[in-house]
């Protein structure tokens, strides 16, 4: 047995000998940490190259079936999903991976900006890191193209009508993205390309080089109200920090990443077994439009943004603020890199991150809700509801079918189902009075179409009748303020016109 | 096995190998101090410099041919993508219907399967006239569908519409739906087409650059659309 280990030994040796390496690792391993940062707040950075890794390697093992053309690409997913022994968990591992490597990015990022982490000497780490990010949300989208399905062609045409915007090169620039006229094998070759050959070649280049700063300049000591950062002395002070109450970062700091490594594994396999893969939605046939494509989780709030913004802003935002965003997070440490790190003394810091983080929140959720997005085929499958047609006239009734033929139901909803494009019409006759409901279905307005070519005096006659029956209850009929002093019908009484719930 | 000896003898030689231990047969030889000091460093660097001069040449040279391949889709000359295409007989739209309609793009690469399908909305109004859409919206590209029954066209992405002339209704699109140049020939109808339709390049040779439109301005002035559409659509409007 001692021989055995002698052994064991020697060819350690050799090998040390040859590499030098031993030396070097140890004293890296060992680089002493302040020992306030040996916390469960700094685990992000080393948990997010773990996932890193954990993509790489489900990656390689998927690239070994994925086909990367146009025409085979999805049945070469279906094949994975369905044929192949624990293919389907592969893809889920490396779908939900990504997912959370994106959510630890940008955990790790605000912890670093609340830290004040990213102040001298740290300046360049910070900016490397935001390269990083982008790097990141590069894999995401060209990982999503690669699951060459519906939703992968109509976000390449929604990136390319976006591209398109571009002035002066907006078109050459399609071109380049799609590597030809169309979303076609081309396009799939490149964001193939892309995703295995270039990103990962940049972001494993930049992880290392970010991971040897943080080696270098030494981890940030945990912020202290007070402590200010000043390039004369910031280094003397970490130095005294470290020689004081330093702890070497193996192994007294380093188990925490290790611990939260293992979880954040673990939570990765855990979601991919119980949730499964990301798709392939249907076939990348074009000529099959009955869809409504929609991003990846992390893009849903640029989707929403998108719905959102006046058609004549839309345009200079989506050139612009890429460009101040990403110029903002480069510049921030060169512009903010002395001066107090401690988040109870930067208020401002504070309130950015809160309002940043709120905002993504509500649009990554109304991305998934699409309240914007009409619902195609609410007219033939979602019926009137019956309180809303019995005891009406025949004439109403006739008016109820108009709704749903001439699919306003898509749009508006009854009893809270249709769409929510426009606004919901259960109580449209007290808000609206006949003339107005007439003249808004057939001249549109605000964000509708006019229905003026599409509807006969007849059916649009039947219409405004039923239209005139949801009052909603306990609502009074909405009346013309220039006549409100006047009776109504002869039933209703008089009722002034500041009363009138009315909306013009 | 020599190593464990290499390895033992290691901390002896590592310790201070004194320079007169070295073996004859290792001291350098008259020849090789010779070269080592003959011509000034300065010649050296100059050789390197030339060197890397003529690396960075050869850099240059090797470029043409990645840039050449790299941007090989972007040289093209505007337009030179797109060809005519057969869409199909005349007799297969019906006057005042809206068809779906697909062709195969005219360019095409062996790997494209399904994707090198286009697909695109016909339009043969009551006049005998014909248009025709790109299936994308002017907004982001995403598929519209056509109503028959409300005469519009809607996108499921952002809730884009187009009236069945194509212009723009509400919604998002800054501009109406993107149109095919066509031509009847025989009882065939042809597109222009073999390019994805965006704001930059649009689906038409020779269409004016984007401008704002609203539907009421549209109605008016767009010279394509079937003037009695237009005509109908706004006397219908109750004075």
């Amino acid at each position: 047995m001692a021989g055995l280990k002698q052994r064991a030994e020697r060819l350690f040796q050799w090998f040390d000998r040859r590499t030098g390496l031993t030396e070097p690792v140890a004293e890296m391993a060992a680089h002493p940490t302040p020992a306030s940062a040996a916390s469960w707040w700094y685990v992000f950075g080393s948990a997010a190259t773990v996932l890193l890794a954990l993509q790489v390697i489900t990656g390689i093992l998927l690239a070994l079936v994925y086909s990367p053309s146009a025409s085979n690409a999805w049945p070469s997913l279906q094949y994975i999903n369905h044929n192949l022994a624990l293919g389907w968990f592969l893809r889920a591992v490396h779908g939900w991976g990504s997912d959370f490597m994106i959510a630890i990015v940008l955990i790790h990022m605000t912890q670093v900006f609340l830290f004040g982490a990213y102040k001298f000497p740290r300046e360049l780490t910070w900016i490397v890191g935001v390269f990083l990010l982008l790097f990141t949300l590069g894999m995401a989208f060209t990982g999503q193209v690669l699951r060459f399905d519906q939703d992968a062609y109509w976000g390449l045409g929604i990136g390319a009508s976006i591209l398109s915007r571009v002035p002066l090169i907006g078109g050459p620039l399609v071109n380049l993205l799609l590597g030809g006229p169309i979303i076609a094998g081309s396009t799939l070759s490149r964001f193939f390309t892309l995703h295995v050959f270039i990103i990962p070649g940049l972001l494993l280049g930049f992880v290392g080089l970010h991971v040897w700063m943080v080696l270098r300049l030494g981890i940030n000591e945990w912020p202290m109200p007070g402590r200010l950062v000043r390039k004369a002395d910031y280094e003397r002070n970490y130095q005294a920090l470290t020689k004081e109450a330093g702890v070497p970062f193996v192994p007294d700091a380093a188990w925490k990443d290790a611990v939260f490594a293992a979880a954040i594994i673990l939570a990765v396999m855990a979601c991919a077994f119980f949730f499964g893969p990301f798709g392939p939605t249907g076939t990348p046939d074009p000529t099959i439009i009955q869809t409504a494509p929609k991003p990846d989780f992390p893009f849903l709030w640029i989707f929403a943004i998108l719905a959102y913004l006046p058609p004549g802003l839309e345009t200079p935002v989506l050139l612009i603020a890429p460009i101040l965003i990403v110029g903002g997070l480069l510049l921030l440490p060169l512009v903010a890199g002395e001066g107090e790190k401690h988040w109870s003394r930067r208020p401002v810091a504070v309130l950015m991150v809160t309002t940043i983080a709120l905002a993504l929140a509500i649009f990554t959720r109304l991305g998934t809700h699409t309240p914007w997005s009409p619902i195609m085929d609410a007219w033939s499958s979602d019926p009137v509801p019956a309180e809303y047609i019995v005891h009406r006239t025949p004439l109403e009734r006739r008016g109820a079918l108009v709704f749903q033929e001439k699919q306003c139901r898509d749009c508006h909803s009854l009893d809270g189902v249709g769409g929510m494009r426009g606004p919901a019409l259960d109580a449209v006759a007290a808000r609206m009075t006949e003339d107005q409901i007439i003249r808004q279905v057939l001249q549109g307005g605000g964000n509708m179409p006019a229905y003026g070519k599409a509807l006969s005096p007849s059916e649009t006659e039947a219409l405004t009748r039923f239209l005139m029956t949801l009052r909603g209850p306990g609502l009074r009929p909405a009346i013309d303020a220039s006549q409100g002093l006047q009776p109504q019908n002869g039933s209703h009484p008089v009722v002034p016109a500041t009363n009138a719930p009315s909306k013009p | 096995m020599s190593e464990p000896n290499e390895e033992q003898k290691r901390p002896a030689q590592d310790a201070a190998p004194p320079a007169a231990s070295v073996p004859e047969v290792w001291r350098a030889t008259a020849k090789e101090k010779e070269a080592a000091h003959a011509g000034a460093s300065s010649r050296r660097t100059f050789l390197f410099k030339l060197a890397l001069g003529l690396n960075g040449l050869v850099g240059v040279v090797f470029a043409v041919p990645i840039l050449g391949f790299l941007l090989g889709p972007v040289l093209k000359k505007k337009g030179s993508y797109n060809s005519w295409v057969k869409l199909g007989t005349v007799g297969a739209f019906p006057p005042g219907e809206t068809r779906l309609a697909e062709y195969i793009n005219p360019v095409t690469s062996p790997s494209d399967g399904e994707t090198a399908k286009t697909a695109c909305w016909v339009r043969h109004a009551d006049d005998g006239s014909f248009q025709v859409f790109a299936i994308n919206c002017a907004h982001l590209g995403c598929p519209v569908r056509w109503f028959a029954q409300s005469q519009l066209f809607l996108c499921p992405c952002h809730g884009g519409a187009y009236y069945a002339d194509g212009s723009r209704a509400s919604g998002p699109p800054l501009r109406g739906l993107f149109e095919y140049e066509h031509r009847v020939d025989g009882d065939t109808l042809m597109i222009f087409a073999g390019q994805l339709p965006t704001l930059a390049t649009e689906a038409c040779r020779g269409k004016g650059p984007l401008v704002q439109v609203d539907p009421a301005t549209v109605a008016q002035t767009k010279p394509s659309g079937p003037s009695a559409e237009s005509d109908t659509r706004r006397s219908s409007w109750p004075a």
